[in-house]
């Protein structure tokens, strides 16, 4: 049997991770393919719900990525999401969601290499983890759905 | 001490400081329930005993209710906790609630005006009660395999009725994520899927809001235990922010600490 290849969405902020991972590309830093990118102005704009989404959407795992403290183009959106994820966190672990499935890390515009490690991390412990079928089968998503959407 | 609220309430409408005074009252069998006192001489209804739990905060947002006037409200600690936090959230102005202010002693607190009802609840800080604490700490210390079960459980016996939403004072948003469906965040259907979603994000919307009066749980006909996701939100701010701010979302620290960023 192939081994199995978790589909992980990434939602990143535009000033610092995303640039980021272009430069990651550009300096032709090769890392796996399991990450599909979602870019959003700030990491303060990374809702909770949208992670959810990804979730309820067959997702194995999700990395969430923005400036370091300090560096938010915004000031403070990154101050702001930390006390958000601090609780989400808690809350989802609490609820018995499998947090170790989220991945939050700061990358910054001069970090390929370091988003590329983070990239080939995640891959890695979410492959370790297995698909999040706990979460997948709470509803019933059509299986052909996820069969030509996981990619 | 019903007697002093009843006095204190026919002072406020004979006055005309007040237009009516929400309080609770006879309602039907042996229950309690909101009444809305206009007449200084009806002030004799009101009455004050173990069974008055209810969080009237909730009434104050109803325009059914402001278009009365002035009102002046039977407030225990939740319900002063309440109106703090609808204030810092704008929701209404200095001048538009009177209250009649009744301490965890059941002694008649004397709030002026709703600057000293702030101060009263930012020197009586937001804190789980041992029990409380306890019944969190329990289902912390089960893996996170019994939790899930548990909540798989819990949850599954929601209906969706969204009375623990229209109970909650902090519930007020005239239009609700979950009845939004362009796109559609909150599946609508009532398996694991939506009710699980509907959980997370009714906790989620209320961290740092909750003033964990407890009326979401007793609303809510299936007995979901929902105090404790709300009790979690809490106690993991006391314990990650401290207790400073009036509202720890809107606030941040530069060196809030965290273990889980790479
Ligand atoms: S969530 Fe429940 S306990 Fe918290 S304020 Fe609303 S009704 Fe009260
Ligand atoms: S009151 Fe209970 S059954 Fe109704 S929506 Fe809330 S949790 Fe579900």
């Amino acid at each position: 049997m192939a081994e199995f290849e978790p589909k992980i969405i990434a939602f990143v902020c535009n000033w610092c991770t995303y640039t980021g991972a272009d430069l990651t590309g550009t300096s032709r830093i090769k890392h796996a393919t399991n990450v599909r990118i979602i870019r959003l102005p700030c990491t303060g704009r990374i809702d909770f719900m949208l992670l959810m989404k990804a979730f309820a959407r067959g997702a194995d795992g999700v990395i969430v990525s923005g400036c370091h403290p300090n560096d938010c183009h915004y000031t403070s959106g990154n101050f702001h999401a930390r006390r958000r994820w601090i609780l989400f966190r808690s809350l989802l672990n609490f609820m018995g969601v499998d947090a170790r499935r989220i991945i939050f890390s700061w990358v910054s515009a001069a970090e390929g290499a370091k988003w590329a490690e983070v990239v080939n991390t995640a891959v890695k412990e979410i492959r370790a983890l297995g698909p999040y079928d706990e979460y997948k089968n709470l509803a019933p998503i059509r299986a052909s759905w996820r069969t030509e959407h996981a990619g | 001490m019903q007697d002093k609220i009843i006095q204190k309430a026919k002072e406020l409408l004979s006055g005309g400081a007040v237009q009516v005074v929400i309080g609770y009252g006879q309602g039907t069998g042996d229950r309690v329930r909101a009444i809305f006192i206009q007449k200084p001489e009806d002030a004799g209804r009101l009455i004050m005993d173990g069974r008055c739990v209810q969080n009237l905060a909730g009434y104050l947002m109803k325009h059914e209710v402001r278009a009365l006037g002035r009102a002046a409200i039977v407030a225990r600690m939740p319900v002063l906790r309440s109106i703090a936090q609808l204030m810092y959230e704008e929701q209404f102005k200095d001048s538009d609630v009177a209250v009649i202010g009744i301490s965890d002693a059941n002694e008649l607190v004397d709030l002026p005006d709703l600057n000293a009802l702030k101060e009263y609840v930012r020197a009586n800080p937001l804190k789980l009660t041992p029990e409380e604490q306890a019944e969190v700490d329990r289902l912390d210390a089960m893996t996170r395999e019994e939790r899930w079960a548990f909540w798989m459980e819990e949850t599954s016996k929601c209906i969706k009725c969204y009375a623990c939403r229209a109970s909650c004072p902090m519930c007020y948003c005239a239009r609700c994520t979950v009845e939004v469906n362009q796109p559609q965040w909150i599946s609508v259907p009532s398996h694991d899927l939506g009710n699980l979603e509907w959980h997370i994000m009714r906790a989620m919307h209320l961290a740092g809001r909750c003033v964990n009066c407890g009326e979401c749980t007793r609303a809510c006909p299936v007995g979901i235990p929902l105090r404790l996701l709300n009790q979690r939100i809490i106690a993991d701010i006391a314990d990650n922010f401290g207790e400073e701010e009036d509202y720890a979302l809107a606030a941040f620290k530069p060196d809030d600490k965290e273990d889980f960023i790479r």
